[in-house]
């Protein structure tokens, strides 16, 4: 693991650049620590307040562990009148998990998501940000299959 | 019938996205080049008199924008690209964005020459790394060729908050802070990134001005509906045959779009009501089929363009459902800064979920109209002012729904 000061300090010279170290520090660890929060409000000059309600603000980012790979179930109205809530039975009866909840192994994260913009063929899930189309409870299985 | 017309899409499918040289062929940069030979004030006049309004839901006339940071004397103002595209049902600004990238950043460049600004910001949605990834490919690209000049493109990413495509709490954001919709007074023109006149415009805005310039205002102002020339590209989701996107002069009617170019509702079921513009947007009866999707026929019968989005619902969907389902999404995405969106959201969630569950009274649906008056009024942002939209529209629209439930 990279130490999180060295992500931060990367993005310290960009104006309003906590957002995109947040980012970056998402994608090294999959979640933001605890601590990278004390020292992205140095390294950008706010207080560890401040930079706290930057983290907590945005739906994408979350302090503190989750699993590996974050799936993510669409709930908007278009994919749920395709029937969002079945691909959510079947990922919850597959995984053993309730939404929100991450399994014993660390890799899964259930959440829900509002719109992300790939509507061309609800209901849509996405691990890690990858879109996956048509979604069925029957595809649930091999969707999940390519990450186990 | 309604046929295509491709004006911010005339280069999908016809060029490699990422290969400049392609964009370049297709007449790509003669644009930018003819604006920098006016003058500044002429150029603006030019888009004013296009007529060109914003495509990102609030059709404010492009050109008029423009001059109100244009004639600002300032050490720095910022064009900034608003890519949240968080609409529900929306994904427009997607297409253009990874099958034309360059015609955003020339049109970012023009409006950049007009107003006196060398730096540009692309403001991209959390949802869309990979769209992230291509534009600052492309990005690369353009300033390997030169051919933005001096005016500097740089990428931001969202994380997630509908909120921040509305341009303040945008701005806020770009800055690194929450995203929370500023007061107006000042707008963003005057006073926006750090302070500095800055022009938020949308994706598809940005990729009609290159065309606009090439053919001029006259051509662009004689198509489609007077009051709101041009094109508009439309996402289509829900229970119609072609799910898919198309962009068409403003004049067709939504008739044209579901019936037409659409091909009707799944399963030759009946039709039962649209919901256009994203879901803030009204829900629109069989009865009203035959409006413009113009910006200002949508607004006369209490609708929205908005983003272009078409919700299409068939005769088996439970409005009171769907209407639950978008209550909920309000009440999450509120940003809470103001008390009449924070807890209006909240409780109208609270009123809507009663009903469809069937533990509604009937004295909700009073209280719910009046909640919508109120908010739609009271709140600091579009967010908060839109939200009651789908509830008042579906209670004046589909009420014996509600009423069916309340027993
Ligand atoms: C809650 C809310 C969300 C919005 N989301 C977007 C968006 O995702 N994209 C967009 O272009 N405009 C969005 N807008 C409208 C912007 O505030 C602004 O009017 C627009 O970016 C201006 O560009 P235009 O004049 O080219 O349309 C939103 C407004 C509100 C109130
Ligand atoms: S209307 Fe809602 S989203 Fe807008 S500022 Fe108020 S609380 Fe925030
Ligand atoms: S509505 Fe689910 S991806 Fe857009």
């Amino acid at each position: 693991m990279s130490d999180y000061t060295t992500i931060i300090d990367s993005y310290k010279d960009k104006p309003g650049g906590i957002i995109e170290a947040y980012h970056a520090l998402q994608k090294e660890y999959n979640y933001i620590p605890e601590d990278a929060i004390t020292a992205a409000a140095e390294a950008f000059g706010m207080s560890p307040a401040q930079a706290y309600g930057v983290a907590t603000f945005y739906s994408y980012f979350k302090v503190g562990p989750r699993g590996r790979y974050i799936i993510r179930i669409c709930e908007s109205a278009p994919c749920h009148v395709a029937g969002a809530e079945e691909v959510v039975s079947a990922l919850e009866s597959e995984l053993g998990i309730k939404m929100g909840e991450t399994t014993a192994d660390g890799k899964f994260t259930l959440e829900f998501t509002e719109c992300v913009g790939q509507c061309q063929a609800t209901p849509i899930i996405t691990i890690n940000s990858k879109p996956y189309e048509d979604m069925s409870a029957e595809k649930i299985p091999a969707v999940l299959a390519e990450y186990k | 019938m309604a046929e295509e017309m491709r004006i911010v899409l005339r280069n999908v499918g016809k060029i490699d996205p990422l290969k400049i040289e392609d964009y370049i062929n297709a007449g790509g940069y003669k644009s930018l080049e003819k604006a920098r030979g006016m003058d500044r004030g002429e150029l603006i006049e030019e888009v004013k008199k296009s007529n060109l309004r914003g495509r990102g839901g609030a059709g404010f006339n492009c050109g008029m924008k423009w001059s109100f940071s244009y004639k600002l004397e300032t050490d720095q103002k910022y064009v900034v690209c608003n890519a949240d595209e968080g609409e529900p049902g929306t994904y427009k600004d997607r297409i253009i964005m990874m099958n034309d990238p360059q015609s955003l950043f020339e049109g970012m460049a023009i409006c950049g020459y007009a107003i006196g600004s060398n730096k540009g910001y692309i403001y991209c949605r959390g949802e869309y790394p990979y769209v992230v990834e291509h534009l600052n490919k492309a990005i690369a690209q353009a300033k390997d060729k030169g051919v933005l000049g001096d005016f500097d493109i740089e990428v931001r990413m969202g994380a997630g908050a509908y909120v921040c495509g509305e341009e303040s709490a945008l701005i806020e954001s770009i800055e690194g802070h929450r995203g929370e919709p500023r007061f107006k007074p000042p707008f963003p023109g005057v006073e926006g990134l750090w302070g500095k006149p800055t022009i938020v415009n949308n994706v598809e805005t940005f990729a009609n001005i290159p065309v606009i310039l090439e053919k001029g205002a006259e051509w662009f102002k004689n198509i489609g509906a007077a009051s709101y020339p041009g094109t508009k590209v439309l996402t289509l989701t829900g229970d119609v045959v072609n799910r898919t996107y198309f962009e068409v002069p403003t004049n067709v009617t939504i008739r044209d779009v579901v019936f037409g170019l659409g091909g009707g509702i799944v399963d030759n079921k009946k039709f039962k009501a649209v919901q256009i513009g994203g879901t803030s947007g009204g829900f629109i009866p069989e009865e009203l089929l035959d409006t413009q999707i113009d910006f200002d026929s949508m607004s006369k019968i209490g609708a929205a363009l908005g983003t272009g989005a078409v919700f299409v619902m068939d005769e088996t969907r439970d409005i009171v459902d769907i209407v639950t389902r978008i209550t909920k999404f309000f009440e999450h995405e509120s940003c809470g800064k103001c008390n009449p969106c924070r807890e209006g959201t909240k409780r109208m969630h609270e009123m809507v979920e009663r009903i469809n569950n069937g533990t509604g009274r009937v004295a909700d649906m009073d209280l719910l109209e009046n909640l919508g008056g109120v908010m739609s009024v009271a709140c600091l942002c579009g967010l908060g002012q839109a939200a009651p939209a789908p509830v008042l529209t579906t209670l004046k629209h589909f009420k014996n729904e509600f009423n069916a439930k309340l027993n």
